[in-house]
């Protein structure tokens, strides 16, 4: 069985899509090669550069097996007329490539039929890969694409050569114009020309090594070992391990090595975020700390070649971060010309989006908002400091005109912090105040992403929360909220933001208040009035809209089961804090065989009451004892009337696990009631009384969660899982 | 360290060098466009030439005025104005990446002792109505070049694709002469004296006299209403344009085209329609606005509608540029043009012009 061997051989890729560039290809390969029945026998393996996408399948059958059907022809009473075939019989043998004499009998229930073996010939694999892999490389998903030629095919680079195998023969395919062969390349500086390969499997991968071309593994194997050797040369020191740096270098590199470099100490006088940046998002270089964890001033560069014996490499990379750090330290300076609080005024000049006004505009208002949030969170009895929240408010954006801003985009709001820290913001504003406001100012866009932190203070968090709220009451207000894949103004990261600061903070607060107060906000503003759309929309799409979030942050970011954040969001979803209190309660007795009884016997009074309601039957206003009720009817509503109050009480003081508690001890009243009581009877007094205790039980159940979302063994999860 | 050879190239030396590879590789040379440009992309011989079918190979140096990068000449590395060496290949052959890398060796460079990599970098020119897909190619840790595949250019889709090589040559300059300060780069040196002509000495007084004026003197009032007297000629040409072809032209059509069309009416000859003149108009429109911009005279919101107004015009000009380009080969084709064939072949313009 041959090995077969496919590479794309192809202009530089850039770095950020070649991972999954190239676990679609596999996917799609393996996909493929099931479809066609060429399963191979050995592993699906892989080896992806900057200029190339490879996949290995070892073993894989020549063709695919031949594959014998039994295909069942007319009756026998058709095809026999006298003992003699009829022109059915006939017609049926020449589909079936035989001798009518060669026909044979299969008994069905219908009766006795003709039948025959067609054994199908299967193809070769060379034939079927040499069709189909050129439309899987042409479906290969790219963020962007380009031509080169046209009218040709779309690709994310150029593509210069093919090698397609099985063990050493060419599988003849053309992708765009390029044939493929048994010709590669190999590192473009190091090695010469093209590259033979004479089969698939390790012999390619030898190949190509020969070439200066390791795999993924291999090549962040010898960028940690050389990162490792460089920073040994200065004692204690250590490289900042960086993932997404590291990922980066390995896609940039096929022959990678590092090298360690230094800088002027003297620039260490700049912040060390400025330093990080130029040196992480700018050069891609690893920084380097002593062994206190301080930065050090030095730098290691990942580079594409063997080595840089002479220093003649190092030398260049000095120059160029020298001429940055130079840079940095000249916007430094000149900021400082103009303090923040001059710059406020300047945010007017600055445009938030085109319909809601400039940023000046959004700093009035999110200082109303944060006023209105900070009233509310010490009502909640959290402690904060309005002044600082207010003052910070007003800072928080100007860093926008700044030039060192301007210049590292991705360190807005830090080095507001950072300024904020060094600056006069308010003669009478004493130091510790000051440095609040900074910390509230360099946190305000934090977290980033659900694995970020969130801001440090609460200053900081009422800060982070209103600036985003008052983006998306914005954005919604306009009709502009995401959908679909589509969210361009990432509202969602934004929302899903505001989640997790509540929640992390325990910040005592209505989402639909806080969203309602940032639209009220908007009010008298002409920009605003006159584009933004009615506010009922408004009201119910930001409900949606944040249910989703808070779904996501409960499912996904703290892992509940998806039923149990259904069935907490269900009570209710407007206080985060409370919702993950709830939702922990609930996980907590879930396992209980009490509450897996109760969750059935709630499905089963809901649909009791939704049937009811559909056949028009109300249920009475209020449960009564009846001459006539059953003593389980009787028992439990003493039971509710009983235990109703005292689980109200656990409730108010968010006592969820001891309100849950409780309430599994109604599982015995309940499981009797239901085996002994036939509600939906004939006599309607009876019937509404019934469904009446049945609705009161089930309020009572339903103010922590809704037990009736909640999968029970037995019954399956509608959906298993929910973006 | 320094980083090649002891006797690196000097300024112009470079440029020779660069332009004299290319040259050998097929390409016309081109001398820079004398319209103020921010960009070696904006010059006629790349804008327009990428339009339309006719392969095209040139190379040309093009001093690119960025009046907002103007340090008043103590920024050791910024710049107002600085030399692009722009080279165009269309269609782009199949080893375009190999002989740019060739060119660096032809500058002295050699690649075994250096880090080269080619990192992604799209290019996107919103005035022009431009875009491209490629990368920024780094030296050891240096952006040297801009390396692009145009895919898009005045709102046109285009065919065949070109590849643009924009070198950086301060800084390839400072890099070979291992310089700090661009204005320290050796510019020239007298073979017979020795003497040596530094780029502060070339291009110092530019930097502050520039820098003084786009950032202070300029009055912009003065620069908004030229702004709006290139901008009102240059859509008076490419208006024109179509209604001058509607022969004979109206009353009021010949009024507004004084000049496009005679006495009766009768427009002037397609290959004479004068696009490449509309084409300096918008070009001067770019200059004013990119002056304008960095004398703080256009707030952020205007900013949008004015770059929009600037594109309008270059999207105009493309797409009258290409009828023209086609009109001229039809007629190359054939004496005298059938018109319904004409006719056709406009409408086939429309909607790759989206």
């Amino acid at each position: 069985m041959p090995d077969f061997l496919l590479e794309i051989g192809c202009e530089e890729i850039p770095a950020r899509m070649i991972d999954s560039a190239s676990l679609e290809l596999r996917e799609r390969v393996h996909t493929l090669l099931d479809r066609e029945r060429l399963v191979p026998a050995g592993a699906l393996t892989y080896l992806d550069t900057p200029r190339r996408l490879a996949v290995l399948a070892a073993s894989i059958p020549a063709a695919q097996p031949d594959v014998v059907e039994h295909v069942l022809g007319p009756s026998v009473s058709v095809a026999f007329k006298d003992g003699q075939p009829t022109p059915a019989a006939h017609a049926f043998a020449r589909k079936a490539g035989v001798d009518v004499s060669h026909l044979q009998r299969t008994a069905t229930p219908k009766g006795e039929y003709l039948s025959a073996k067609i054994t199908k010939k299967g193809r070769s694999a060379a034939e079927i890969l040499g069709e189909s892999l050129p439309k899987e490389i042409a479906s290969i998903y790219w963020p962007k694409n380009m031509y080169w030629r046209k009218p040709s095919e779309r690709f994310v680079r150029p593509v210069r050569w093919l090698v397609a195998m099985l063990d050493a023969e060419v599988i003849p395919l053309e992708f765009d114009g390029v044939r493929a062969g048994n010709q590669s390349r190999g590192h473009r500086i190091l090695a010469d020309g093209s590259v033979s390969i004479p089969r698939g499997g390790a012999p390619y991968i030898e190949a190509l090594e020969r070439a200066k071309v390791l795999s993924r593994g291999q090549r962040e194997k010898q960028i940690r070992k050389t990162l490792d050797a460089a920073t040994r040369t200065i004692p204690g020191a250590r490289w900042r391990d960086d993932k997404s740096l590291l990922d980066t270098v390995v896609n940039l590199t096929e022959w990678p090595s590092a090298i360690l470099g230094g800088f002027d100490p003297e620039f260490l006088e700049l912040p060390e975020e400025v330093l990080v940046t130029v040196m992480r998002d700018h050069q891609k270089y690893f920084a380097v700390e002593d062994s206190r964890g301080s930065l050090s001033p030095h730098f290691l560069a990942v580079l594409n070649t063997d080595g840089d014996p002479g220093g003649i490499i190092r030398h260049g990379h000095e120059r160029v971060l020298r001429a940055r750090f130079n840079d940095a330290r000249f916007f430094w300076q000149t900021d400082q010309k103009h303090p923040l609080r001059e710059r406020t005024a300047w945010l007017k000049n600055v445009t938030f989006q085109k319909d809601l006004g400039s940023y000046y505009d959004k700093v009035l208002r999110v200082q109303r908002v944060c006023s209105w949030l900070c009233e509310k969170i010490r009502q909640g009895g959290i402690a904060v400091r309005p002044g600082v929240v207010h003052k910070a408010a007003l800072l928080a954006k100007t860093d926008l005109t700044t030039e060192l801003v301007k210049e590292f985009t991705e360190l807005q709001g830090i080095v507001g912090g950072l300024y904020a820290r060094v600056q006069e913001l308010d003669p009478d504003m004493k130091a510790d105040a000051r440095e609040a406001v900074a910390i509230a100012i360099y946190d305000h866009y934090k977290p980033a992403s659900m694995e970020d932190s969130v801001p440090r203070t609460v200053e900081g968090a009422v800060l982070s929360i209103t600036d985003k709220v008052d983006s998306i009451a914005g954005m919604f207000a306009l009709g502009l909220q995401p959908t679909g894949s589509k969210d361009p103004f990432a509202l969602r990261r934004q929302a899903n933001g505001i989640v997790k600061t509540i929640a992390e903070h325990k910040l005592p607060i209505s989402l639909s208040q806080l969203f309602k107060d940032a639209r009220e906000a908007y009010r008298g503003s002409a920009a605003a009035t006159a584009k933004l759309a009615p506010a009922v929309d408004y009201g119910s799409a930001v409900k949606h809209f944040l249910r989703e979030r808070l779904e996501f942050y409960l499912g996904n970011t703290l892992g509940f089961r998806y039923d149990v954040v259904r069935a907490v969001l269900a009570a209710d979803a407007d206080d985060v804090v409370d919702a993950v209190a709830r939702a922990q309660a609930v996980k907590g007795v879930l396992h209980m065989p009490e509450f897996q009884a109760i969750a059935a016997a709630c499905k089963r009074m809901r649909n009791l009451l939704k049937q009811a309601k559909e056949t028009g039957i109300e249920p009475a206003a209020k449960f009564q004892p009846l001459p006539d009720s059953a003593d389980e009817e009787r028992s439990l509503a003493a039971y509710v009337e009983t235990y109703a109050p005292r689980v109200e009480t656990h409730r108010q003081k968010k006592e969820y696990q001891e309100a849950l508690f409780l309430l599994s001890t109604a599982r015995e009243p309940v499981d009797a009631f239901f085996d002994k009581v036939m509600v939906m009877v004939d006599d309607e007094r009876i019937r509404t009384n019934r469904l009446a205790l049945l609705q009161a039980l089930l309020k009572e159940f339903s103010t922590i969660a809704d037990f009736s979302e909640v999968v029970t063994e037995g019954t399956e999860s509608q959906e298993s899982s929910k973006q | 360290m320094p980083p090649t050879k002891s006797n690196p190239l000097t300024f112009q030396e470079l440029s020779l060098r660069l332009q004299t590879f290319w040259a050998e590789r097929g390409c016309i040379l081109q001398q820079p466009y004398d319209v103020e440009v921010g960009a070696g992309t904006m010059a006629p011989e790349t804008f327009l030439r990428v339009l339309g079918p006719q392969p095209h190979k040139v190379a040309y140096v093009q001093p690119s005025r960025r009046p907002a990068d103007g340090r008043y000449g103590e920024n050791p590395n910024r710049l107002f104005k600085h030399m692009q060496l722009q080279v165009i290949l269309k269609p782009p052959p199949e080893n375009v990446q190999e002989l740019y890398l060739e060119s660096l060796g032809a500058t002295g460079i050699d690649l075994r002792q250096h880090d080269i990599k080619f990192e992604e970098d799209n290019w996107e020119s919103p005035t022009l109505g431009a875009w491209g897909i490629g990368w920024q190619v780094m030296l050891d840790g240096l952006e040297i070049t801009q390396f692009t595949y145009f895919q898009q250019c005045g709102g046109v889709d285009l065919d065949p694709i070109s590849a643009e090589l924009t070198y950086g040559l301060e800084r390839i300059s400072s890099f070979l002469q291992d310089k700090d300060s661009i204005y320290d780069v050796v510019w020239a040196r007298d073979p017979e004296t020795n003497r040596i002509t530094t780029y502060g000495d070339v291009r110092l007084a530019d930097e502050l006299q520039f820098s003084a004026y786009n950032f202070e003197v300029a009055d912009a009032d003065f620069l908004w209403r030229h702004f709006e007297l290139y901008e009102l000629e240059c859509k008076r040409l490419i208006d024109g344009y179509e209604m001058a072809k509607r022969s004979p032209a109206s009353e009021m059509v010949r009024t507004g085209l004084k000049g496009l069309v005679d006495a009766t009416g009768k427009p002037i000859a397609l290959k004479r329609y004068p696009l490449l003149a509309a084409y300096d108009l918008c070009l001067k429109c770019s200059h004013l606005f990119n002056i304008l911009d960095a004398r703080g005279a256009i707030s952020v919101t205007e900013r949008v509608a004015v770059i929009a107004r600037v594109r309008a015009l270059a999207v105009g000009i493309a797409r009258a540029f290409v009828d023209q380009q086609r009109g001229e080969s039809a007629t190359e084709v054939e004496d005298e043009p059938v018109l319904p064939k004409k006719v056709k072949k406009r409408a086939e313009v429309e909607p790759t012009t989206a």
